[in-house]
């Protein structure tokens, strides 16, 4: 029975081991699979001199010296392992992992071909990018955002209700943005093509949160695919830069001028398919690289505090009152939208059950001075709402969305408040944001759909 | 006595391709054997061994293969290439250098009493 049991009990205990040291980054599975047989080498002369194998194994791991100092010797010849890659494909270790993402990547490739052969449909119906900009500039959302959401429903595995509401509010996108009889030059088309993106990427939110669309946890998870989408995106959209500036000279050099091929197809191809190449990017990455938009708000957050603080004592050394011109309105708009966003991707970031420190207070004193600041732009802009200027869709639109960040921020600045004075829990907060979003989405769709008509196309 | 860590680190890479070059091995027969050349005297590490191993097989002096040993077990196996001979007989002439000098001082040293006399006259 003991004779039997023996080796069972010294195999368990060698996976044991193996499982401990390959939760070390540096450790891999082909160095596990090696430090194992020598392990074992060292056990059976052990066992060969007289020792039990529960004693050999001991000593035997006794021996090989502390997993620490083992891993520091791997990583200083392998330090490219603490650099986390990339795999486009999966772990080729894991056979399952790896269909499973190279189904995913042929998904991937072909809604983002869906999504090139889409932006180049409307031209086969004389639509050119030079002559129609305003359609191209309503629609561009919806040749590719569709695609993205096509793609992130089907790596959710959607049920067929999310599926139909999500065609459903794409169809509406499409209705809103060229049902309308607006003019090229009108206010109105210029608020839809700034609204309807944001509508829609919302609705890219819902395909994101279908496998759980009510918890609070899915939705900041979508906040955080958000700003790394948009990361990713920025990128991809420097390297085109660089790729079509090549193309250009190169070809220019022997006496071809690709512009037309630049402009007609690599360019807004490029675009809509690096919009769903972005999506995929952080869904493949997701635990491979550490997220940058958390990263770059903790750089980012003292220095607009301290820029939002002299700011304010500037306006009340000088006395000076903030001059509202046109575009103020919409000025402040971004910097609340900015100080949101510093505001999001911290609480993204941030372990819901670590005690309140310093960054909490710093994240406190920006939010209240920028409510401090759009107060005092609010106050200057009252009255002239109603002026012979006032009541066009951009004015409304701009103080609608001024109402809405200011309502969130206020909230939020308490709720930080009773954080820091360990009132409420930090979960209160990231549900207060999370639970947010569909009154952007609300907004974003009123602009879109029932302004047109209220400000009788104008 | 143990030998320091500095000159047991210097003289890995010689050794392991040394041991190799008698023909293939894999790593704790090689760790075993250098702690019979040395008699016990040498302290090698895995977190020394096995590094070095990569390492060298990373830069083209050694190849591995992975063999089945008793059932299941998997071995790796290191071989010694022709990259690997020149890069030992380079170190071997480099050791050979230094060997020589230190026994050449070691041995001048001997009559140390005598020289200070041959000094002096």
């Amino acid at each position: 029975m003991t004779a039997h049991e023996g080796p069972q009990e010294l195999e368990a205990q060698f996976e044991q081991w193996r499982q401990y040291v390959l939760r070390r980054r540096e450790l891999q599975a082909v160095d596990a699979d090696e430090l194992e047989d020598h392990l074992r080498g060292s056990v059976d002369e052990l066992v060969a001199a007289g020792l039990s194998p529960d004693e050999a194994f001991l000593v035997a791991v006794k021996r090989m010296g502390s997993l620490d100092d083992l891993s520091r010797e791997f990583a200083r010849e392998h330090s490219e392992r603490l650099w986390k890659q990339l795999v486009l494909t999966g772990d080729s270790g894991s056979p399952v992992g790896g269909t499973r993402s190279r189904r995913d990547l042929w998904v991937m490739l072909g809604c983002a071909a869906g999504a090139v052969v889409s932006v180049k449909v409307p031209a086969l119906f004389g639509l050119s990018f030079a002559d129609d900009g305003s359609f191209y500039a309503r629609n561009f959302t919806l040749f590719a955002l569709p695609w993205l959401a096509a793609y992130l429903a089907w790596r959710r595995g959607a049920r067929r209700t999310v599926i139909a509401a999500l065609a459903v509010l794409f169809v509406l996108g499409a209705v809103a943005a060229n049902a309308y009889p607006l003019a090229d030059d009108s206010q109105s088309v210029v608020v839809t093509s700034v609204h309807l993106p944001i509508a829609l990427w919302l609705v890219v939110g819902l395909a994101y949160v279908a496998d759980d669309w009510r918890s609070s946890r899915r939705r900041m998870d979508f906040i955080r695919f958000t700003g790394e989408w948009f990361i990713y995106l920025v990128l991809m959209a420097l390297g085109g830069g660089v790729l079509s500036a090549f193309l250009f000279n190169t070809f220019a050099a022997i006496g071809i001028v690709p512009e037309a091929f630049i402009s007609q197809w690599l360019l807004p191809g490029g675009a809509a398919a690096a919009v769903v190449v972005a999506g995929w990017l952080v869904e493949a990455k997701q635990s491979v690289v550490e997220n940058i938009a958390p990263v770059l708000t903790r750089l980012f957050t003292p220095l607009f505090t301290a820029a939002l603080l002299a700011f304010l004592v500037a306006v009340v050394w000088t006395s000076h009152g903030i001059d509202v011109e046109r575009e103020a309105l919409l000025l402040f708009d971004l910097l609340l939208v900015v100080v949101l966003g510093l505001l999001l991707y911290s609480l993204s970031a941030r372990d819901p059950l670590a005690p309140p420190g310093p960054f909490d207070k710093l994240q406190l004193a920006l939010v209240v001075s920028a409510l401090a600041i759009d107060v005092l732009v609010l106050l200057e802009i009252t009255g002239r709402i109603t002026d012979e200027y006032g009541g066009t869709p951009n004015r409304a639109a701009a103080l609608g969305e001024n109402v809405i960040l200011l309502v969130n921020l206020a909230w939020s600045a308490w709720l930080l408040l009773s954080f820091i004075r360990r009132r409420t829990p930090f979960a209160a907060l990231e549900r207060w944001q999370t639970g947010y979003l569909p009154v952007y989405a609300a907004w974003a769709w009123i602009v879109v759909l029932v302004f047109p008509p209220l400000f009788s196309f104008a | 006595m143990k030998v320091a860590k500095d000159l047991v680190a210097a003289s890995a890479t010689p050794m392991v391709l040394g041991i190799l070059a008698e023909g293939e091995s894999y790593g704790y027969a090689i760790l075993r054997r250098i702690n019979e050349l040395s008699g016990g005297e040498l302290d090698w590490t895995e977190g020394l061994l096995y590094p070095l191993l990569h390492r060298l097989e990373r830069l083209g002096h050694l190849e591995s293969s992975w063999q089945a040993v008793a059932g299941e077990r998997k071995r790796k196996y290191y071989r010694i290439t022709d990259r690997g001979l020149a890069e030992l007989a380079e170190q071997r002439r480099q050791w050979d250098t230094v060997v020589g000098a230190l026994k050449e001082i070691w041995h001048d040293r001997a009559p140390l009493t005598v020289h200070p006399l041959e000094g002096l006259a």
